[in-house]
């Protein structure tokens, strides 16, 4: 994979630039408004561009459950290091998830244990072990949103083909609508605008959002992931509160086609069906996580490995919940920076590399 | 085997005359404050783009030894060798840890090899230690750093990082960008000639520039101020960083020191820096401030400071 400079980085991060629409912004906001950074890269550019502290007094912006490891339950994750117990099992996964904690232990601990636990970078990799060792069973685990799930979906259509039949995929992928919906719907959280993600809408698109703002009067921006991307979205929804009125629109237009990317969603739609899933702090949700259908059965870990996990629980003390739904802030948090540390993480917002928890501890301690 | 190994490869390369003598221990005649230090290399892979396990450890522990302001002089070096370890690729680790020492000025005048059973070792391990003379009058250590303090990098950060990273099992991707593994004695020296005020050296090895900082505030009971827009950066680092998520002030370096200078003699120490072919990059990157705890400050494009902590773990790349 070759991979070139990215010189238009520094125009989207430019000093004047980023000055001048700061100073645009400040003029927008009479009234407090509240303002939801959906997606954890999102939050972690916010806090690591410091956009928290220049932004006005009267904007907060605050952190949703876009960050696809800090919404996977406890339960999810005791399920997936039980299979990784498992001897005959090699359990592959992408390196965020090895020092979350589970309820008993995480990944990297199991590692330590024992258990044959290998970090990739793609599902790609996970289906070259599978072939590497065929005597043992290579389970992926699938965490993330549409940005990932077609991509875990393509290896599982590559396995039934090749007739693989050692790889499978413990899927506890999430879509975005179902939750954004869950969020709006919910009592007390008076959220007045969302800051949409920018690669899960690459996928599915703009229309998406369309429920949200019809049925919730809630504007929705879709924004890239640099400063000057941020705060000119942050510009079009106050230009929108300002009008009165609610519309998905798309600021980052040099990757947010129209349709978003019908290729990636029937890759989903082949391999997927849509199955009612639980995220951190929400609950369980409708139709929100994506179950491996039938006719892939032999791909899929649930329906191949039967793991005991009703001990399972979420950590004590832990209000990770209430931040990924933005009722809280990880400052609220009595563990934040005392007893969940980076290195000492008690839930998974402190150790993702999204996680509202790390960003601030990393960035705005 | 060792006994071969030890005559043939290493005392061949290292040739010398105080390591020909083959005695128990390195004798020779010093002089003055000495500053001495080890340093272990593990590194995975062992060769990769601009460097190799040999160079790396032998510039890690001469630049060990100039970050206190010493002439590095003597190195002994200790290899541990998994069995089955090519010996050509033996041979191309010794001659280009030799290239390194003649860069360096230093001579190998010790070693230690042990060969181990498969799998007790990754290939191979190696120790380096050194012997330097700190010359009279300079006292450099990571506690005096200042309030007013200049800070100044020599060069850009990150490209050690992705060098190695490029080359790691399982993400290969294509690259330009060579380790800049590279001994920094000359520099240290030009420094010190310009100045009597360079306080606190430091090579951003492991952790990077986030955790050398970080070090130098906790020692020195200060602040440290440093701007996103003045750090120099090579636009394949960046852009490695941005597809990998990883942050160019928390991956390792092998040839470049941070320093804090009087601010008086920050000018001059710099133009010093930029007449050596290490500094040529050199820039201001922020200053020390007063402070009632230890911090690390980056200053943002948008004009607000974020912290910057010392890094922790593994850097892994993200899921999305």
């Amino acid at each position: 994979m070759p991979l070139p400079p990215l010189p238009y980085l520094d125009d989207f991060r430019d000093r004047g630039l980023v000055r001048s629409l700061l100073a645009d912004l400040e003029e927008r906001f009479s009234q407090p408004v509240k303002v939801m950074e959906i997606c954890g890269t999102h939050t972690m550019a916010v806090s690591r561009h410091g956009l928290r502290q220049a932004v006005p007094e009267n904007l907060s912006l605050i952190s949703g459950p876009g960050c696809p490891v800090c919404v996977t339950s406890n339960r999810d994750i005791d399920t997936f290091i039980e299979m990784a117990m498992r001897p005959e099992v090699i359990a592959a996964t992408f390196g965020d998830m090895l020092r979350v904690p589970g309820t008993r232990t995480g990944l990297a601990e199991a590692r330590s244990r024992g258990a044959d636990v290998r970090v990739v970078y793609s599902t790609l990799d996970a289906l070259a072990v599978a072939r590497k060792n065929p005597g043992r069973e290579v389970v992926f685990f699938g965490v993330g949103f549409e940005t990932t799930a077609p991509t875990v979906a393509a290896a599982i259509a590559e396995a039934a083909a090749s007739g693989l039949s050692n790889f499978s995929v413990f899927s506890a992928h999430k879509t975005m609508p179902p939750a954004l919906e869950a969020l709006s719907a919910a009592p007390g959280l008076s959220i007045d605008a969302y800051l949409c993600p920018g690669h899960v809408s690459a996928i599915i698109g703009p229309d998406a959002y369309a429920p949200v703002v019809s049925e919730h009067g809630i504007p929705c921006v879709i924004a890239g992931f640099e400063p000057v991307d941020i705060l000119q979205a942050l510009i079009m929804i106050a230009a929108q509160l300002v009008e009165g009125k609610a519309s998905v629109e798309v600021q980052y237009s040099r990757g947010v086609g129209p349709g978003g990317n019908p290729a990636a969603r029937d890759m989903m739609e082949l391999i997927f069906e849509p199955c009612d899933a639980e995220w951190r702090g929400l609950g369980t949700i409708p139709e929100s996580g994506l179950a491996i259908r039938h006719q892939f059965a032999g791909h899929d870990a649930t329906r191949r490995f039967e793991v005991d996990v009703s001990w399972s629980q979420e950590p004590r003390g832990c209000i990770c919940g209430a931040i990924l739904t933005g009722r809280k802030n990880p400052r609220d948090c009595d563990l934040f920076g005392r007893a969940c540390l980076p290195e000492k993480p008690v839930g998974p917002c402190m150790v993702s590399s999204e996680g509202t928890c790390a960003a601030y501890y990393q960035y705005e301690i | 085997m060792t006994q071969d190994l030890v005559r043939s490869l290493f005392a061949a390369e290292f040739d010398n005359s105080i390591l020909d003598r083959m005695d128990d221990s390195a004798t020779f005649e010093l002089e003055g404050r000495l500053a001495f230090t080890t340093d272990c290399h593990v590194v995975s892979p062992y060769f990769f783009p601009g460097g190799d396990i040999g160079r790396l450890a032998l510039t890690g522990t001469v630049n060990d030894l100039a970050m206190t302001g010493a002439f590095p002089l003597y190195v002994a070096a200790g290899f541990i060798i998994e069995e089955g370890f090519p010996r050509e690729s033996l041979g191309r680790i010794a001659r280009s840890m030799q290239e390194a020492a003649a860069e360096a000025r230093v001579q190998v005048v010790a070693g230690d090899t042990k060969v181990v059973e498969r799998g007790a070792a990754d290939g191979i391990f190696i120790t380096t230690s050194g012997l330097g003379l700190v010359p009279p009058g300079v006292n450099i250590t990571g506690s005096a750093a200042s309030p007013g303090d200049v800070v100044i990098l020599s060069g850009t950060v990150g490209d050690h990082g992705v060098a190695v990273m490029s080359r790691r099992e399982g993400m290969r991707f294509e690259t330009a960008i060579e380790s800049d593994c590279a001994p920094l004695g000359e520099l240290v020296r030009r420094m010190l000639s310009a100045s009597d005020r360079v306080r606190v050296l430091r090579d951003p090895t492991r952790g990077g520039l986030a955790a050398a900082l970080n070090e130098i505030a906790a020692s020195s009971g200060v602040a440290i101020e440093i701007d996103e827009a003045s750090l120099p950066l090579k636009p394949e680092v960046g852009a490695a960083c941005e597809v990998l998520g990883l942050d160019p002030l928390t991956l390792a370096n092998e040839g470049k020191l941070v320093a804090m200078v009087d601010p008086e003699d920050a000018g001059r120490v710099l133009a010093a820096m930029k007449t050596s072919p290490m500094g040529a990059a050199a820039a201001v990157i922020g200053t020390v401030e007063r402070a009632d705890r230890p911090r690390v400050y980056v200053r943002t494009a948008a004009g607000s400071r974020r912290a910057l902590m010392m890094p922790s773990g593994e850097q892994l790349p993200r899921i999305c």
